[in-house]
């Protein structure tokens, strides 16, 4: 299967530094102290947080001595199990997407520079190949040549952009995106918002203004609302996914920029205390690089030799 | 989480001996609190070793000053070193014969091209003349996003299309730049990765070409451990000359400006403080350590409060209130003013302590009964808000009406204000005087 390949690929990386080393440090045979000193702080390293970070390895402890484990290796096997559990833990909702719709509509947040436009670029890509005729929304009215960058975006991944002039009203954008993909017969609408800091106010409650026109005209409307991190983003990222969840009611997270050093670990912190879950993983630059996540993929990606 | 570090640690030393020299004991105690203060803040897990290490061997044995308690003067001894670590602000260096060169590096996404016309614009307005460059040939529209901001500051933009290599982009921006009469020159360089070896090659082809007397960082506040890694990369590849910390306007601690300082060395050159081109503020090592420490921002608000407040407005309004003559028309002003400043839950994350209480509140309900009192006083006559004293019943009545609130809410704003007045009249008795001397000389 392409993706979980694409995944393995794009964390081997990650591998080959922290989570490699945590499976070196649980190669030595026996249980003892510095094992949990290493283990904590290689998950610290890894932006996993405090909190999350003590939290798993109370869960580890505990298990250990109930289970009267004795082996590093098979404390290895009772983390993997724990941290895929926090992943997993809102497993039960099926992906929202995978319902029929005549139209279905992308909500796509962010901050500023945590990589939307490429995101939605390779979404737009990635939905097209699975028989979607899509269609982007340009609402980032205001920061300089956002329209154009999408645009571009639009070309390379053979969509239809609709825009309006730098400074327009991203309220009236959506509506007519939204109108235009109805009549054209699209059958998803991706919308492009403008960055934002989570904590400016008035952003947030243009965004609360933009999904509302969405939810006027197409039922249910947005069927997903995605928020786009940075994988470099540290624990700031938990307060990143708490406002924009309580503005617009995120649904899933693009953990984008995972081809660099970083380990993206908050997302166990984020899953953990907000129940979001991650749906995709940027990978790259290039329009193909862009992977379903699957928690398992990702959690054995991390200890995999 | 760690809303004031000074809180976490009284508690910590309740528990312990109080006074005196600070023991191992106290002193261990209390760095267990920084250490997660700090790694909350994303400072990097080994620098956060080293810091804890450095402050440890400063604070076991050092006696407890008279006016301090151990909670205090362990802040104190953090606090010192955490600003001795960021380190003094650094300006711009532009030394020697113009044109100066000054490079922007750093990850996609950390805010180049906007720092790049930030950058050009704060040298305008000290009297140079800049030459902004489009040198990130990858990034889609990265380079119109350039030349908008060019225009739109009035700046002139350097940008040959997508198609030539970077390197000659800024060799020949350097050739402009000497005959049009720029003696500054900025490079907008794209956004890469510390691990591509091509790119990072690329940059230092930059480098070799146009010998600049700046390269910066541009970094991102929210960057978590990995920053580190980061800024060594480039430091190594490139040379980094100063780092340029963006995005510091939202709720980030900013804990990577510690580790990029520790790993490189460089000074802190800017702050990038919003999204329009004016948003470039000065580095101030003190208020960062209390941010990174997560003790609020108190010397930020009263700055935005002088830049944004009527001074005048703010002057008069002081004057009645001493004279006894502030009535409700003079509170609905200062109540305008106050709005400027932001949303309330905003303000309130900035006063040190209050940040955990704001959040319990949910964010509209301050700023929703500022828009209440609003209302209230707004439904009244000019008489009636001059002199709150005629209002009787019937005229509550149409008061609440008006506003669409209830006969108590206005009661409740009356009260409040009486109270106000009553506190206003004790302070000009004199004996207040004090009271407020004390108050005021807390925020010094």
């Amino acid at each position: 299967m392409f993706k979980s390949k694409q995944l393995r690929d794009s964390l081997a990386r990650t591998r080959g530094s922290f989570f490699g080393q945590i499976t070196g440090l649980f190669g030595a045979s026996d249980i003892n102290d510095d094992l949990w000193d290493d283990l904590e702080a290689l998950l610290i390293q890894a932006d996993v947080g405090v909190d999350t970070t003590l939290s798993l390895v109370e869960r580890v402890k505990d298990r250990v001595a109930r289970e009267g484990i004795v082996k590093a290796s098979d404390a290895q096997r009772v983390l993997k199990e724990e941290m895929l559990s926090l992943l997993a833990a809102d497993g039960s909702r099926p992906p929202s997407l995978d319902r029929k719709r005549l139209l279905t509509v992308v909500l796509v947040v962010g901050v500023n520079g945590s990589g939307k436009t490429t995101t939605i670029a390779k979404l737009a890509h990635y939905y097209r190949r699975q028989g979607q005729n899509v269609v982007l929304a340009a609402t980032d009215t205001f920061r300089a040549a956002a329209i154009d960058q999408l645009k571009v975006w639009g070309e390379r991944a053979g969509v239809t952009v609709i825009a309006h002039q730098p400074g327009a009203d991203p309220g009236a954008v959506v509506f007519d995106a939204i109108k235009s993909s109805q009549a054209r017969g699209a059958t998803m609408v991706i919308v492009d918002t403008a960055g934002r800091l989570h904590t400016k106010y008035n952003l947030m409650k243009e965004l609360e203004k933009i999904r509302s026109i969405a939810a006027k005209q197409v039922h249910e409307a947005p069927h997903e609302t995605l928020l786009v991190l940075d994988a470099t983003t540290g624990q700031n990222a938990i307060s990143q996914a708490r406002h924009f969840k309580k503005s617009v009611d995120v649904t899933g997270v693009v953990l984008a920029k995972l081809d660099g050093t970083a380990k993206g670990g908050v997302v166990f912190a984020i899953a953990r205390e907000l129940g979001v879950p991650v749906r995709f993983v940027g990978t790259g630059e290039g329009i193909e690089d862009l992977a379903e996540f699957d928690a398992e993929t990702f959690v054995e990606g991390l200890f995999a030799g | 989480m760690f809303e004031n570090l000074q809180d976490k640690l009284q508690g910590v030393f309740q528990r312990l001996s109080s006074r005196g020299k600070l023991s191992e004991a106290d002193v261990d105690a209390a760095l267990r609190e920084v250490r997660l203060a700090l790694l909350e803040a994303d400072v990097n897990f080994k620098v956060v070793k080293d810091f804890i290490g450095r402050v440890r061997e400063r604070a076991v044995g050092v006696e407890v000053m008279q006016s301090l308690t151990p909670a205090q003067q362990v802040v104190k001894i953090v606090n010192e070193e955490l600003i001795a670590t960021l380190g003094e602000p650094a300006r711009l260096n532009l030394d020697g014969p113009a044109p100066h060169v000054i490079m922007l590096v750093g990850l996609q996404g950390s805010g180049k091209t906007t720092t790049a016309s930030k950058l050009a614009l704060f040298l305008r307005k000290s009297n140079h003349r800049p030459l902004l460059v489009a040198a990130d040939t990858r990034r889609p529209a990265a380079i119109e996003q350039l030349q908008v901001l060019g225009r739109q500051l009035d700046i002139p933009v350097h940008a040959e299309g997508t198609d030539v290599p970077p390197p000659q982009i800024c060799a020949n921006a350097i050739k402009k730049a000497r005959q049009g009469a720029h003696d500054v020159i900025i490079l907008d360089t794209a956004g890469r990765l510390h691990i591509d070896e091509a790119l990072m090659d690329e940059l230092a082809q930059v480098k070799a070409k146009t010998n600049p007397q700046e390269v910066l960082l541009v970094a991102d506040a929210m960057t978590g451990q990995d920053a580190v890694r980061v800024a060594e990369s480039f430091h190594q590849q490139v040379g980094l000359t100063g780092l340029i910390l963006t995005k510091i306007d939202g709720d980030a601690r900013g804990g990577a400006a510690i580790s990029i300082r520790s790993v490189t060395g460089v000074p802190i050159k800017f702050l990038g403080t919003g999204e329009r081109s004016g948003d470039l503020e000065k580095f101030h090592p003190d208020r960062m350590a209390s941010r990174i420490l997560g003790m609020g921002d108190i010397l930020t608000l009263i700055e935005r409060a002088e830049s944004t407040l009527d001074q005048e407005k703010a002057q008069r309004a002081g004057e009645r209130l001493l004279a006894g003559e502030f009535n409700l028309e003079d509170f609905l002003e200062q109540l305008g003013e106050v709005k400027k400043l932001g949303p309330m839950s905003q303000l309130l994350e900035m006063i040190p302590g209050m940040a955990s209480m704001s959040r319990s509140l949910p964010p509209d309900l301050t700023d929703q009964q500022l828009r209440r009192v609003e209302a209230i006083i707004n439904s009244m006559t000019l008489a009636e808000r001059r002199n709150p004293k005629i209002l009787n019943a019937s005229r509550k009545r149409r008061v609440a009406r008006g506003s669409g609130t209830t006969v108590q809410e206005v009661n409740q704003l009356l009260a409040q204000f009486r109270q106000m007045q009553r506190m206003m009249k004790q302070l000009r008795g004199g004996k207040g005087q004090r009271a407020l001397a004390n108050l005021l000389g807390g925020f010094r």
